[in-house]
C-alpha cells in the first residue's frame, strides 16, 4: 500500500532528518510509530500523507512513484488518507458537524449524500449531541474525537494519526485507541505516532521505531 | 476487544439514538432556535438539517479585509467610470463637430485693387449656387462682419474705408453630391482673390485632439484597473495569510486547487460587484449632475465657452452602457485576480 525505499529527507541544507528508511504500510495494518521528540516522527507522517517529497530515495503510495503523481492527482491520493493532527486543526468557524463534513463538501458531494454518514459518524465517535458546536466550545477529548471523525467520514484507506492520545486523559486514550482498532477491523491500515508508552503497551501492533533519524522495525 | 460499530453506509443510528428531527418543523424548530441563540458557541444553524440553513462558508468572510478593499475598488471604479464618462463626451463633441463643419464652406473675399467687392460677392453666391449638393449660400451682413471685428478694432467700424476681408458662407445639403474640390478651384478660377476654407485643417486638429484625449482615457482607465488589481493581490495575499490555516486543513482533506480558489473567489467577486456598483453609481449620479449644470449654466462665460465646445457636455447612452461594462469588468478582475493569487499561493505549497 505505501513503500519506503532509502528515503532520505533534509531540510534546506541542513544534515538529514531522516536516513535509509526503509518498510512498507500493508493493507488492514496496524502499527505505531514512536521515538523520542524529536525524532523525525511528524516529518515522516508528512511524507506518508505526500505533504512533502523526500530528498532522496522512492515512495511508493497506492502503487504509485511519488516522484511521478502530478499535482492534479495529489486531492484525490489524498482523499484515501486519513489525517489526525495533534493541534486536530479544526476550522473553529464551522460546526463539528460541518468540520467532520468538510472532505465530502471539498469532494463536491451535496449535503443530502453525506449528511447521514457524518451524523452516524459523529454519534458513533460520542459526538451525537455536540454536533451545532463550534470547536472553541469543545473539550479537548471533543475536539480529538471531531479531528478523528473528519478523518475517518471518507472511509480512507490509511489513517495516520499524530499523537491522538497527547492531549487527552487515560480513560479517553484508552477509549479512542479501541476506536482505532474498531476502524483497522473494518479494513483500514492505522499508523499511530505516539510517544505514550501506555497505549503502545495496551496493544499488539507492529512498532515502527524511530532513533535519531533512523528507522527500527519490530513485528 | 470490544468498541463501538461503525454502522454501515446508510444504515439507521443505533436505536435509542435520536436522528435530528429533519421534519419536524413548527414548535420544535423555533424552539431549537431559541436554545441555540441563547447557547454560547452553538450556531444558529441547529436547524441545518431542516434545510432551513445554508452551511457556512468554509472562508470565513469576516476573515477577508473586505471593507477596506472594498472602498478601494469602489474609488477605483468611480475613477475609471469618470474616465469613461469624460472619453464618451469629448467623442460625442468632436463627432458633432466634425459633423457641422463637413456641412458648411466658408469662402473668403480679400479686397484688392480693382476688385467691386459687392460684385464679387453676387458673383461667388451665383457661381456656388449652381453646385449640386448646396443648400443656401449668403454673405455675412456689414453687421455681422462688424461684429467679428468688434473685438479687436472695436466698435463703430467704417468697412468701406478698411481692406477687410468679406465671408460667404457656404451651407451643403449633401456633402456627397458636392465635388468639393471642384467647386474650390472654380471660384478661385473665376472670382479674383477669392480663397475656399472647408474648414479641413480645424476638422483634422480636432478629430487629433479628440483622438488623442480617447487614447489618454483609455491610458487612465487601464491604470486605474491595474492599480486596482494590484490592491486585490495584496488583499488577496493578505486573506491568504489570515487564513493559513483554513487552506492548509482544506489541502490536507483532498481539496482542490480549483475548489480552494473558488471559496475565495466567492467572496472576491462579491466585494468587486458591490464596490463596483457604489463606484459606478456615484460616477452616474456625476454624470448626471455635471449634465444638469452644463445644460442650465449658459449665463457665465465659462458656461457659454463649454456649450460652444462641447455641447451641453451630456453622457450619452454610450458613456452610461460603458459604466456598467466598467463596474462588471471590476467584478471579473477582482474574481479572476484572486484566483489566480490563489493558484500561485496553492502552487507553492506543494
Amino acid at each position: 500500500m505505501i513503500r519506503f525505499e532509502n528515503v532520505g529527507l533534509r531540510y534546506g541544507m541542513g544534515p538529514e532528518v531522516l536516513r535509509d528508511l526503509t518498510f512498507s504500510i500493508e493493507p488492514q495494518s496496524f502499527q505505531f510509530l514512536t521515538g523520542p521528540s524529536g525524532a523525525g516522527k511528524t516529518s515522516l507522517l508528512r511524507l506518508l500523507f505526500l505533504s512533502m517529497r523526500p530528498t532522496r530515495g522512492l515512495i511508493s503510495v497506492f502503487g504509485k512513484d511519488t516522484t511521478k503523481i502530478a499535482k492534479a492527482e495529489l486531492p484525490s491520493m489524498r482523499r484515501r488518507i486519513g489525517v489526525v493532527f495533534q493541534d486536530f486543526r479544526l476550522l473553529d468557524h464551522l460546526t463539528t458537524y460541518e468540520n467532520v463534513a468538510l472532505p465530502h463538501r471539498v469532494s463536491g458531494k451535496s449535503e443530502a449524500e453525506y449528511r447521514p454518514d457524518v451524523i452516524d459518524l459523529l454519534k458513533w465517535v460520542g459526538l451525537g449531541d455536540r454536533m451545532h458546536v463550534l470547536p472553541p466550545v469543545l473539550s479537548g477529548g471533543e475536539k480529538q474525537r471531531a479531528a478523528i471523525a473528519r478523518a475517518l467520514i471518507t472511509q480512507p484507506e490509511v489513517l495516520l494519526a499524530d499523537e491522538p492520545t497527547g492531549n487527552v486523559d487515560p480513560p479517553l486514550a484508552r477509549r479512542l485507541l479501541r476506536l482505532f482498532i474498531e476502524l483497522n477491523r473494518l479494513g483500514t491500515s492505522v499508523v499511530i505516532a505516539t510517544h505514550d508508552f501506555h497505549l503502545l503497551e495496551q496493544v499488539e501492533a507492529r512498532h515502527l521505531i524511530l532513533n535519531d533519524g533512523r528507522l527500527a522495525v519490530h513485528d | 476487544m470490544t468498541g463501538p460499530k461503525r454502522p454501515a453506509k446508510g444504515q439507521k443510528a443505533p436505536a435509542g439514538k435520536k436522528r435530528p428531527a429533519g421534519g419536524r418543523k413548527g414548535v420544535a424548530q423555533g424552539k431549537r432556535k431559541r436554545v441555540a441563540q441563547k447557547t454560547k458557541g452553538v450556531r444558529k444553524s441547529a436547524l441545518l438539517f431542516a434545510g432551513r440553513e445554508k452551511l457556512a462558508p468554509i472562508v470565513p468572510p469576516q476573515a477577508i479585509p473586505g471593507q477596506a478593499l472594498m472602498l478601494v475598488v469602489a474609488i477605483m471604479s468611480f475613477l475609471a467610470c469618470l474616465t469613461v464618462g469624460f472619453v464618451a463626451i469629448i467623442n460625442d463633441a468632436a463627432n458633432d463637430w466634425t459633423n457641422d463643419l463637413v456641412r458648411e464652406v466658408t469662402v473668403q473675399i480679400r479686397p484688392a485693387d480693382g476688385v467691386n467687392m459687392l460684385q464679387e460677392i453676387d458673383r461667388t453666391l451665383a457661381l456656388v449656387r449652381e453646385f449640386p449638393g448646396v443648400g443656401d449660400a449668403r454673405a455675412l451682413s456689414d453687421e455681422e462682419t462688424e461684429g467679428l471685428l468688434q473685438p479687436w478694432l472695436g466698435a463703430g467700424l467704417d468697412l468701406e474705408e478698411l481692406p477687410v476681408p468679406r465671408l460667404v458662407l457656404v451651407e451643403i445639403n449633401d456633402p456627397e453630391l458636392l465635388n468639393l474640390a471642384e467647386m474650390k478651384a472654380q471660384i478661385e478660377q473665376d472670382i479674383r482673390a477669392a480663397s475656399v476654407d472647408d474648414h479641413r485643417v480645424w476638422n483634422q486638429q480636432l478629430s487629433g485632439m479628440a483622438n488623442t484625449a480617447v487614447l489618454v482615457g483609455f491610458g487612465i482607465l487601464v491604470l486605474v484597473l491595474f492599480s486596482m488589481v494590484l490592491s486585490v493581490v495584496f488583499a488577496t495575499q493578505a486573506a491568504m495569510s489570515g487564513n493559513k490555516d483554513v487552506v492548509e486543513v482544506l489541502h490536507f482533506v483532498g481539496a482542490e486547487v480549483s475548489f480552494i480558489a473558488s471559496e475565495f473567489q466567492r467572496h472576491f467577486l462579491w466585494l468587486g460587484l458591490k464596490g463596483g456598483i457604489i463606484g459606478g453609481a456615484i460616477a452616474a449620479i456625476c454624470f448626471v449632475i455635471i449634465g444638469f449644470f452644463s445644460e442650465n449654466d449658459v449665463t457665465s462665460i465659462s458656461g457659454n465657452q463649454m456649450q460652444a465646445l462641447f455641447g451641453a457636455a451630456q453622457v450619452g447612452a454610450v458613456g452610461y452602457v460603458g459604466v456598467v461594462a466598467v463596474v462588471a469588468l471590476v467584478a471579473v478582475l477582482t474574481a479572476l485576480t484572486s484566483r489566480l493569487a490563489v493558484h500561485r499561493h496553492l502552487a507553492s505549497m506543494d
